[in-house]
């Protein structure tokens, strides 16, 4: 937490609030989102379907898609703001500054142009570099992300490369324009266990050697425990707790949390039963009042169904829960 | 234990011919192209147990699956059920098929949009004419309900109304409504949360202790699988490679392959173990490889493993194993 602070974040969320303007309402759908990634940090962001967490994902790159709108709050890149900045700026931004890394490596690459042609205007179009040096690059690139005989396979077609192969093609992509954030959604989710950890490696080492932050968007809280060094754990559209990523995932804090670790099966060990929390994620047009998992929490106490707990210090994390109130 | 298996099966086999339609092949001179899906697989199943079958995309677990049920012909091979077989013409007899039931992995597709609940899980009893009347039916449905954990008056609801963990839990007493006691479960927590795949899981095991069920799990996880199965198959290309009691599976793997899938998965208890780098991907199954069609990414590999397929030796198919080679 020291070394974080003393460095100045690449990414800041300050109070994050996104909506959707629907004939039934007005749906909150991330409610007061604050967190900052800091130079060379990963920092994962798990849930389960519904949670908010890809859409704070495209709440930071401007991808939200209508009728969703950032209603209040700050995106912050490198302590300027761009959650108001023009389509243009942001667009330039989203290239540059931040890459962008999603499930499926075939909807990020373009199956009719060879895969230098997509590298290479990338890089050309946000660096000044002549065609060679562009080309020389994206080769170093395919190199770098373990593309074996990268100057062969720059002339190939994403059909021809595999799952695997296509997801490093797509990291390629995004370090093209050494951009200062990475934003991976569920970036190994398509992937089989085997090629999954390999992509894990490289991600990780790239990010490590360059520098450059990384949002990590998953359900897979092994990938998390593999490769963030903080967690935040959403519902509901709310962060419930955050912290290092051996806290958060060795002792969580959060009933939610809690639940959430207890019923992963391991690969050590066999429970009788695997721990369970009943009911589900509520839905946008029926959140709880109060604490959003007082219906489904075991610990529930009678504030929880009125006020709603925000994100306290507690340990080198910070939960959202009544319950860990109480020394304060 | 009794030691008559309730599924058996024996050197089954599928081919797909993946080939370009007549016309085009003979205008660019191509061969006809097959596809070896599963080939040489056997295993049983005891009475009670649950026997998973776990590999990555293109293992051809979920062909396995498919043959059992019967609903996907095999090239060759023998399946039985309770030592009734299965004609590769007939499938399995009426009276057999009303015991053996399949839970599919997506419950939104599995589930008619447009049928009410209620009438989705009947329809198994009217198939196999197993309810005398309505009011039989009806008393059943909301028992099935109550059992699966879900509300008897979810009866008259329609599938969009329930989540994915409930729409599976529809699927499951569907599964039961014809007292079925072999269910095929074809990754059936794949496209859920983590917290409702723990409440399904959670039930299947309640369910296989109070009914007895026998189940074919298959499924991509193996932290899944070492929470459900009694026995474990590791599939890789079509091909059985191991096959053990899940305590010694994961206390000692055997097989490189097997290994190799053990070190690959995250690790959630963050022990600082150190983990084996993977080689390469999974080959296309249309050229597979020679000999041990794992031998190119095996770090124990020599010149018998490519030319010669390794059989099944006591759980294990591997020569290095076979010949004690080390690394």
């Amino acid at each position: 937490m020291t070394t974080l602070s003393a460095k100045s974040p690449v990414l800041e969320l300050r109070n994050l609030v996104v909506e959707f303007v629907t004939r039934h309402g007005t749906l909150r759908a991330l409610d007061g989102i604050s967190f900052s990634i800091a130079p060379g940090e990963v920092l994962g962001v798990v849930g389960e379907s519904g949670a908010g967490k890809s859409l704070t994902g495209a709440a930071v790159i401007g991808l939200l898609e209508p009728p969703g709108r950032i209603a209040s709050g700050e995106v912050l890149l490198a302590g300027q703001r761009i959650d108001h900045l023009p389509i243009e700026e942001l667009r330039h931004i989203r290239g540059k500054r931040i890459g962008t890394i999603f499930q499926d490596p075939l909807t990020s690459l373009d199956p009719l142009y060879r895969v230098g042609e997509q590298l290479i205007e990338t890089i050309r179009t946000h660096l000044s570099v002549s065609e060679q040096e562009a080309r020389a690059r994206a080769i170093a690139l395919l190199a770098e992300v373990g593309i074996p005989a990268p100057e062969k396979r720059i002339d190939g077609y994403p059909h021809e490369f595999s799952g695997g192969m296509r997801q490093r093609v797509v990291i390629a992509l995004a370090l093209a324009a050494e951009p200062e954030l990475i934003i991976a959604d569920e970036p190994t989710t398509a992937l089989d266990v085997s090629v999954q950890a390999q992509i894990i490696a490289v991600l990780k080492k790239l990010c490590r050697e360059r520098g450059t932050a990384v949002m990590l968007i998953t359900h897979d809280m092994g990938v998390i425990a593999e490769t963030a060094d903080r967690v935040a754990v959403m519902y509901a559209g709310r962060v419930i707790e955050i912290g290092p990523v051996r806290d958060v995932v060795k002792s969580p804090k959060h009933p939610y949390a809690k639940g959430l670790m207890g019923s992963i099966p391991a690969l050590d060990e066999r429970p009788e039963r695997l721990l369970q929390i009943e009911g589900a994620m509520p839905r946008l047009n029926a959140i709880p009042q109060g604490c959003a998992f007082h219906p489904r929490c075991p610990h529930v106490m009678p504030r929880c169904h009125e006020a709603r707990p925000v994100l306290a210090p507690v340990g080198a994390g910070q939960v959202a829960c009544f319950l860990h109130e109480v020394g304060q | 234990m009794s030691a008559k298996p309730m599924v058996s099966v024996t050197h089954a086999r599928k081919v797909f011919d993946v080939s370009q339609p007549w016309l085009e092949r003979v205008l660019s001179g191509q061969d006809k192209q097959m596809l070896v899906a599963v080939d040489d697989v056997s295993f049983t199943i005891k009475k009670g147990e649950t026997f998973a079958l776990v590999g990555e995309s293109g293992s051809g677990k979920s062909t396995v699956a498919r043959m059992v049920t019967g609903l996907l012909p095999a090239s060759s091979g023998t399946f039985s059920i309770d030592d009734v077989p299965l004609d590769p013409e007939h499938g399995y007899p009426l009276a057999l098929r009303r015991r053996l039931q399949m839970i599919f992995q997506d419950p939104y597709a599995s589930l008619d949009p447009r049928w009410r609940v209620g009438q989705i899980i009947a329809e198994p009893m009217k198939a196999f004419g197993l309810a005398r009347n309505e009011d039989e039916e009806r008393a059943r449905v909301s028992q099935l309900l109550k059992l699966v954990g879900l509300d008897p008056a979810d009866a008259v609801k329609f599938p969009h109304q329930f989540s994915g963990g409930q729409r599976q839990r529809i699927a499951i007493a569907r599964a039961l409504a014809s007292d079925a006691d072999v269910i095929v479960c074809d990754e059936p927590t794949s496209a859920l949360d983590v917290s409702v795949q723990a409440q399904i899981l959670n039930l299947m095991k309640d369910l296989q202790r109070d009914l007895g069920l026998t189940l074919l799990f298959i499924s991509h996880n193996l932290a899944v699988v070492r929470y459900m199965a009694d026995v474990i198959g590791v599939m890789y290309l079509g091909r059985l490679v191991e096959v053990a009691r899940v305590e010694t599976l994961f206390a000692q793997p055997r097989h490189p392959y097997t290994r190799m899938l053990l070190d690959a998965v995250p690790d959630l208890a963050m022990s600082g173990r150190s983990r084996q780098p993977v080689q390469g991907e999974v080959p296309n199954p249309i050229s597979p490889p020679s000999g041990c069609t794992f031998h190119p990414r095996c770090p124990l590999a020599n010149t018998r493993c490519q030319t010669e397929i390794p059989l099944m030796v006591d759980g294990v198919a591997c020569h290095a194993v076979q010949e004690n080679r080390k690394a």
